[in-house]
């Protein structure tokens, strides 16, 4: 199996280390140089650049959360002038305000550089035609792996999200090799296939590289089996570059990450303290080398543990395990992040008031369904009484707006909505992944 | 951490290096390092520390805190002869090429640690022999005074000399400083080869960053005594932070958009 970049990949531990503690000391002097939100931070707290001498003085920095971002949204963060920013790519902040990242050409190479890795990693080659069914938008996971597959040399079919039975039809036709998309929608096209009576055996799949979202051993063997390919899995996020942080190799034990690119921790994510390797905790990114956005000890909100033992492969960047849950509130639907507290901020805005609510997650076949269930108050009464459905059509209008997905609302009678103690479950995620 | 067993390739590997002249803190916790065969560039503008840190290597101003390492060894606690000795020299900023001396004793001089050792007399005549191969425009003018010679001349009879010692890493500050624009691409040609034909470990020092980044593997930018950046070639070329480092273009505020 090839490398896409031993020099990188397979680099001593040794040599590694040296190479981090250099980027590392270069970035901060950077940040504390151009971003004025760091610069404030570490003035607070008494902390100069020079500080840190060791990989091990990171724990001195502080963390850098989502709440940050939105702090400093929408351009608070970068470190070079906009002019220098040729990308602009933008996630679900915790409000109705997303957070919002940016690349410079080098950056943009550099991403498209680590994508490749990991698609090579799975066997994908030059020869090769990739489907990418991730929504092409402002999200990273379409271009990242568009830019990542261009690289390597695939021929790329954009196909974005949606018009399932067309996708089919397009690998029927075009003769498809790889899939590239959620692993929910992997089994949607799966039970499409099933309904058209098109056999996944006759078709050209060979690899597929699923993202975006928790999916578990059951279900890649479910996908593997109904699609007849292999089924890989990686690892990213917008905030620290989007696809291209980890991937699986050939031995699936794992995610490898690109550690000349990042510093991967795990924190307890209570008491904040850096857990040894092997503890499961919250994985906290901190990136090398990138120059329009770099990031201090990013909380990903993510959970994992890392793995440093040789890997067969020949890679010596430490695996991280699958994440399966988070730390914080946030969910994860069709692919999309989905922060409970949006959803609030809209139904506020929307209702003139907050009346109380439920959100409730389930996975219906395939496809992750989020219904806000809401009380009848005296207020959505009036509006609905004035103009029938008025209310719930525009409640949905604006999630779809600002979040990005279609949602179920459902008004219940006053009072009905289980409680506990007086309070409301806020969030019921049925999903048995 | 898993211990690794490979052997490491690093040439030179430099940790949080601290440099001061009298109380100005001349280098501020620089990492650096060289793989064995690599030209490295070190770029920045004017009085960044560039110089400071060839000179902390050679061990004219030796660091304060820090720790250097040459093919694995420290070095940063030997003087400047033994630092030599050991296989690293250094091509110093104006070439400084003892002018009163003709070509030839100037290159002879270059390879004093060589006639200390037993097989010293045959060892220089080889060394000698690979300079002037090198440097065809040195052998036209072995009798030729040092001072006599024009700009780009001289350069290649400062770099001849600092090959007399046979180092193993080559410290070349300022190559370009003073030399014409077709010089100037003659003597980059001349270090490339030497990179490439005879392994040499080049660690360049420049103002010059395009021409530097156009021979070199890798780079780093200092600004103010601190590294700023470190990349692939082709990365900084295409970095504006380079230019702002090292022309001082681009002041105003980050945010004025």
């Amino acid at each position: 199996m090839t490398i896409w970049d031993p020099s990188r990949e397979c680099m001593s531990r040794d040599e590694l280390e040296q190479l981090q503690l250099e980027r590392l000391q270069a970035t901060i002097n950077r940040v504390h140089k151009n971003v004025i939100h760091y610069r404030k931070i570490f003035n607070e707290r008494g902390i100069i650049p020079e500080d840190i001498q060791s990989l091990a003085d990171l724990t001195r920095l502080p963390f850098t959360s989502r709440e940050d971002l939105r702090l400093d949204y929408p351009y608070g963060m970068f470190a070079v002038p906009l002019r220098e920013v040729v990308r602009i790519h933008s996630s679900s902040g915790t409000t109705s305000k997303p957070i919002v990242v940016g690349y410079t050409k080098n950056d943009v190479r550099m991403w498209s550089n680590l994508v490749a890795r990991f698609m090579t990693a799975s066997g994908v080659t030059r020869d090769d035609l990739v489907q990418i069914a991730f929504n092409y938008g402002l999200f990273t996971g379409a271009f990242g792996l568009h830019y990542g597959a261009e690289t390597i040399g695939a021929s790329v079919i954009p196909m974005s999200t949606g018009n399932t039975e067309k996708q089919i039809m397009i690998m029927q036709d075009y003769k498809t090799t790889v899939l590239v998309c959620t692993p929910s929608y992997a089994l949607i096209l799966a039970d499409r296939m099933n309904q058209m009576g098109v056999d996944a055996k006759g078709l050209s799949l060979k690899v597929g590289l699923f993202g975006g979202e928790p999916w578990s051993e059951a279900m890649r063997v479910e996908i593997e089996a109904r699609l007849h390919l292999k089924a890989t899995d990686n690892y990213g996020l917008s905030e620290v570059i989007g696809p291209g942080v980890a991937g699986e190799c050939v031995c699936r034990k794992g995610m490898h990450i690109s550690e000349d690119a990042f510093i991967p921790e795990i924190i307890d994510p209570d008491t904040e303290a850096v857990l040894p390797p092997g503890s499961t905790g919250e994985l906290v990114l901190t990136t090398l080398n990138k120059e329009a956005f770099p990031m201090i000890r990013y909380r990903t909100g993510d959970l994992t543990s890392l793995d440093y033992e040789r890997c067969d492969c020949g890679r010596t960047g430490v695996r991280m395990k699958k994440t399966m849950t988070r730390s914080d509130d946030m969910l994860i639907v069709k692919g999309v992040n989905v922060f409970p507290s949006q959803i609030r901020e809209i139904l506020f805005d929307t209702a003139q008031g907050e009346p109380p609510h439920q959100i409730v997650v389930e996975r219906e076949g395939a496809m992750d369904v989020l219904e806000v269930r809401i009380e009848v108050t005296e207020r959505i009464f009036t509006i609905e009484v004035q103009r029938p459905r008025a209310f719930l059509e525009m409640f949905k209008k604006r999630i779809k707006s600002v979040i990005g997905i279609d949602v179920a609302v459902s008004l219940v009678e006053p009072g009905s909505l289980p409680r506990d103690e007086g309070n409301i479950i806020s969030v019921i995620d049925r999903r048995q992944i | 951490m898993n211990s690794n067993d490979e052997q490491t390739t690093d040439m030179l590997r430099i940790k949080n290096i601290n440099t001061y002249y009298g109380q100005v803190h001349a280098l501020k916790n620089v990492s650096l390092h060289l793989h064995e065969g690599e030209i490295v560039t070190l770029i920045g503008a004017n009085g960044a520390g560039k110089t400071t840190l060839l000179n902390s290597l050679s061990g004219i101003v030796p660091a304060k805190s820090g720790q250097i390492l040459f093919a694995g060894k420290p070095i940063h606690d030997l003087p400047a002869h033994r630092i030599v000795e050991v296989g690293v020299s250094q091509v110093p900023e104006g070439r400084q090429v003892f002018k009163p001396l003709d070509v030839a004793d100037n290159l002879e001089l270059g390879a004093y640690v060589r006639y200390r050792q037993r097989e010293g007399r045959k060892e220089v005549k080889t060394a000698l022999a690979m300079v002037y191969e090198f440097f065809p425009v040195l052998s036209e003018r072995k009798k030729q005074l040092a001072g006599t010679l024009s700009g780009g001349e001289q350069q290649m009879l400062a770099i001849g000399r600092a090959l007399m010692a046979q180092p193993r890493l080559l410290l070349l500050d300022e190559p370009s400083m003073g030399l014409a624009p077709l010089v100037v691409q003659e003597i980059f040609r001349v270090i490339e080869n030497l990179s490439r034909e005879r392994k040499t470990t080049v660690l360049l020092v420049e103002q010059n960053a395009r021409a530097a980044l156009k021979i070199a593997d890798r780079g780093y930018v200092i600004e103010t005594g601190k590294i700023i950046l470190e990349g692939a070639a082709a990365e900084l070329l295409d970095n504006r932070e380079v230019q702002r480092a090292y022309l001082g273009k681009d002041k105003k505020e980050i945010w004025e958009r």
